[in-house]
């Protein structure tokens, strides 16, 4: 029989406010097995601990029950108190009052009785616990960063300074993301490529990193400490170590008609190219969808003019396995699709653009040379609307939009117009917006300088529709302040559109199996105190996959995904967790059920001497289950026809016990 | 959920990656939902023994349900597949018990689907109570 402590905690008033703790733990006292109860005011302040070590010490506990918030909070922390005192920590079961009741209970009776049910169920399962005995796991001292954008290439500066070895892979050709194709960054007007490409530079100077671009990642096996990831590098028909970025291929094909992705369409490259001039690596690409010679075998033209021999047509894909510690998530954002968004004329007219299209017509490298121009005749542009929330903060729109602020399209906004009324004093800049927010280090005062200093008329209000009539864009719009409709003949009309994941996060996530919100952003470990780690152990987010975040934010997650990386690697053994399953071999008929069900590949059999009662020997086929792989799941212990795998931690006979204790 | 001043007995079984914390924000966001139901934590929804859901019924539950993650989204890759497939089967066999098929579900309930919960678990408990008390797999040796 155990020696049980109950230990309830008020959580200020955030528990005691809804339940009677005195009353609940009253109540537990008589439980079978209860030696001690009480309740205090916070159990996870150091007094509250110290009351359970001595609890444990006083009344000799063999178990503990803390009724308080989730165990996915305090868990961690009070087991570690029971050991601290000499306890098992595996002795120590929560019972979750917080979340699961007074915070979704109102009145005092219900939220008592239930805490006082919950507290039963936690009390009859330590009955049955049993201590348990981590194991050891190596660690490998090498991280994988997966995307290239600047949260990737921060995170993976960041652990290579700290002396680990990392690898970026990235599914262009080229590192860089989304800021590559920026021109000035809110709110010092940076030039974004004088901040970023010295970055890339270093990334691919530092002899710790290894970059594979045109590379994505296929398979994600193994655990936190040794996973095992297949890359796919993808054929690129130009050998990458021989390649010198000379451009001359570039300059003699002749297919010239490719939309260039990294214009976004707005111009065209070759069906060999690079796709910016300081792409890194800087290395050719040829696009099999385009090349004439890839497709019927002529031309070959490329291959002619490379003096360094680099171009192979006869390139495969490559797959590679390695192995690492740790892995960040850095997939980073798009901007969502306009296409359903009729009410804009985005489709009807190309001089409806999008705010990342706007940022490569005003960068210096992009296909005006930075010349704002009217995508459709080459005209300088007089009168410009800006459209904020175009498919962000859409409650009715959610079939075409986001429900979400995308955080960052007021600031770029601001920067556009304000940039415009710079360089260009003679236009009109109008910004329809619903709320402008600007919560951060100086934000405010930029777009206030956008206001006052530049003279960019914000209009409160959306814009209703945009018809294209001859020459102009109509622009129909409501002012809310005056409660006027406005009707303004625009010559440009930029929309900022909503940003959302990028498109592979999805099936990243399972590969990973790392948790996602409704929206595809990945889920953080902890909203507040752990927002860089996802909940699967050896995950980590970096950049925008975790939400809509703008540069200053991401490079500050990425340094702390980074930190918090480097922390694990310079571990040499991690524990793993003890509640792995566990086979009966004494029930066990090896009939390879539990095998079968494994996602682990944990379990193997082996063939066991046992000796019977008449003192003969029988062999028999046993499964044994392999602890470091085993993760714990449990599919196996239902599997089982004849009862002999169960689960340490959650026994069977544990969670029946608690079934029996809710239902009594 | 009251339905003529009775109250229900529910059983929740929650897997640890999704659900549980799924419940832990409906709890966050302070979104109510009846105190009939009772959470037990396990690690995965295919740790969820037919047999427990059984024994629940058999120990007087009026109302059992299963959540888990989103296929394709379970933290160990495959495990609510199964839990999809073995509760299907045994939810065909209760009407043979003589338990009506609406006293149990599997419902897909993730991490950041805090309102879906509590509007789930309002929803389950709202029909567990319309049906009333779940009398016939009760084991009266259980009750003294």
């Amino acid at each position: 029989m155990q020696r049980i402590g109950v230990f309830v905690c008020w959580c200020g008033s955030n528990i005691a406010g809804t339940v009677d703790v005195h009353a609940v733990a009253e109540a537990l006292k008589t439980e079978p097995g209860v030696v001690f109860s009480t309740d205090y005011q916070y159990m996870c302040s150091q007094a509250g601990q110290n009351i359970i070590k001595d609890a444990i010490r006083d009344y000799r506990l063999t178990g503990v029950v803390v009724c308080s918030c989730s165990p996915r909070m305090h868990e961690v922390t009070f087991r570690k108190t029971a050991s601290q005192a000499g306890l098992n920590p595996y002795m120590v079961e929560i019972a979750n009052i917080r979340e699961q009741c007074s915070w979704v209970h109102k009145d005092v009776p219900t939220g008592t009785e239930k805490a006082i049910i919950l507290g039963r169920a936690a009390v009859a399962k330590v009955n049955l616990n049993a201590p348990l005995t981590p194991g050891e796991s190596l660690v490998i001292k090498r991280a994988l960063v997966i995307g290239g954008g600047i949260a990737g290439i921060q995170t993976a500066l960041d652990i290579a300074d700290a002396g680990f070895p990392v690898d970026i892979v990235e599914k262009q050709p080229t590192i860089g993301g989304k800021m590559a194709q920026l021109d000035k960054t809110f709110p010092t007007l940076d030039c974004a490529a004088c901040i970023l490409t010295p970055k890339m530079v270093d990334a691919a100077q530092n002899e710790n990193i290894r970059i594979l671009s045109y590379s994505e990642v296929e398979k994600v096996g193994g655990f936190v400490g040794n996973f095992e990831v297949t890359i796919r590098k993808k054929a690129r028909y130009v050998k990458e170590d021989i390649c010198t970025g000379c451009g001359a291929c570039v300059e003699k094909c002749p297919m010239k008609k490719v939309p260039n992705e990294f214009n976004l369409g707005m111009d065209n490259r070759r069906a060999v190219y690079i796709p910016f001039a300081q792409a890194v690596p800087k290395v050719a690409t040829i696009d099999p969808n385009y090349c004439n010679m890839l497709k019927n075998g002529k031309c070959g033209l490329c291959a002619r003019v490379c003096t360094a021999g680099a171009i192979d047509y006869t390139q495969k894909d490559e797959l590679i396995t390695e192995k690492y510690g740790a892995i960040v998530v850095a997939t980073g954002y798009n901007p969502i699709s306009l296409d359903k968004f009729d009410e804009f004329a985005y489709n009807q007219s190309k001089d409806v653009i999008s705010s990342l299209e706007f940022e490569r017509l005003t960068n210096a490298a992009g296909p005006t040379a930075g010349k704002l121009v009217r995508p459709s005749d080459g005209k300088h542009p007089h009168t410009i609307v800006f459209v904020q929330c175009v498919g962000s903060r859409c409650d009715a729109c959610a079939e075409k939009g986001k429900e979400y602020c995308s955080k960052i399209c007021c600031m770029y906004t601001a920067k556009h117009a304000m940039l415009t009324r710079d360089k260009y004093p003679d236009t009109e800049v109008y910004v329809f917006y619903i709320d402008v927010r600007t919560p951060g280090k100086n934000f405010d005062e930029f777009y206030r300088r956008a206001v006052e200093e530049y003279g960019v008329h914000y209009v409160k209000g959306m814009v209703g529709k945009v018809s294209p009539e001859g020459d102009t864009l109509k622009v129909q719009a409501s002012d809310l302040i005056s409660g006027k409709q406005l009707h303004i003949d625009a010559d440009l009309v930029v929309l900022a559109a909503a940003i959302e994941p990028d498109a592979s996060a999805r099936p990243l996530a399972t590969m990973l199996t790392a948790s996602m919100d409704t929206n595809d952003f990945f889920t953080e470990a902890h909203p507040k105190l752990r927002p860089v780690e996802s909940p699967t152990a050896g995950v980590f987010l970096s950049g925008a996959c975790q939400g809509p975040k703008d540069i200053p934010e991401t490079v500050s997650q990425a340094g702390a995904a980074a930190s918090k990386v480097i922390g694990l690697l310079v571990k040499d053994k991690l524990t793993t967790n003890p509640c792995v399953a566990q086979s009966n071999e004494l029930m066990c008929n090896g009939c390879s059920s539990c095998e079968l069900v494994c996602p682990y590949g944990a379990i193997t059999y082996i063939d066991k001497e046992f000796r019977m009662p008449d003192r003969s020997i029988q062999i028999r086929r046993v499964a044994q289950v392999n602890p470091a792989v085993c993760q714990g799941c449990g599919a196996c212990t239902v599997a089982c026809p004849s009862g002999a795998m169960d689960l340490n931690g959650f026994k069977s006979e544990q969670i029946i016990a608690e079934v029996d204790a809710i239902c009594r | 959920m009251p339905v003529n001043g009775y109250k229900p007995l529910i059983v929740a079984f929650c897997c640890n990656w999704c659900s549980y914390a799924g419940a832990d924000l409906a709890g966050n966001n302070r979104l109510n939902y009846p105190a009939d139901v009772k959470i037990i934590r396990v690690p995965c929804s295919c740790r969820v023994n037919p047999m427990f859901v059984l024994r629940a019924f058999q120990r007087g539950a009026d109302g059992v349900i299963i959540c888990g993650c989103h296929p394709g989204d379970c933290h160990y890759t495959s495990g609510n597949y199964f839990t999809r497939r073995r509760m299907a089967l045994l939810f065909s066999m209760l009407d043979y018990l003589g338990i009506e098929r609406e006293r149990t579900r599997v419902e897909w309930v993730s991490a950041a689907e805090g309102a879906k919960f509590a509007a789930t678990m309002n929803d389950f408990a709202e029909t567990v109570a319309s049906l009333g008390e779940n009398k016939r797999l009760e084991d009266l040796r259980c009750k003294k």
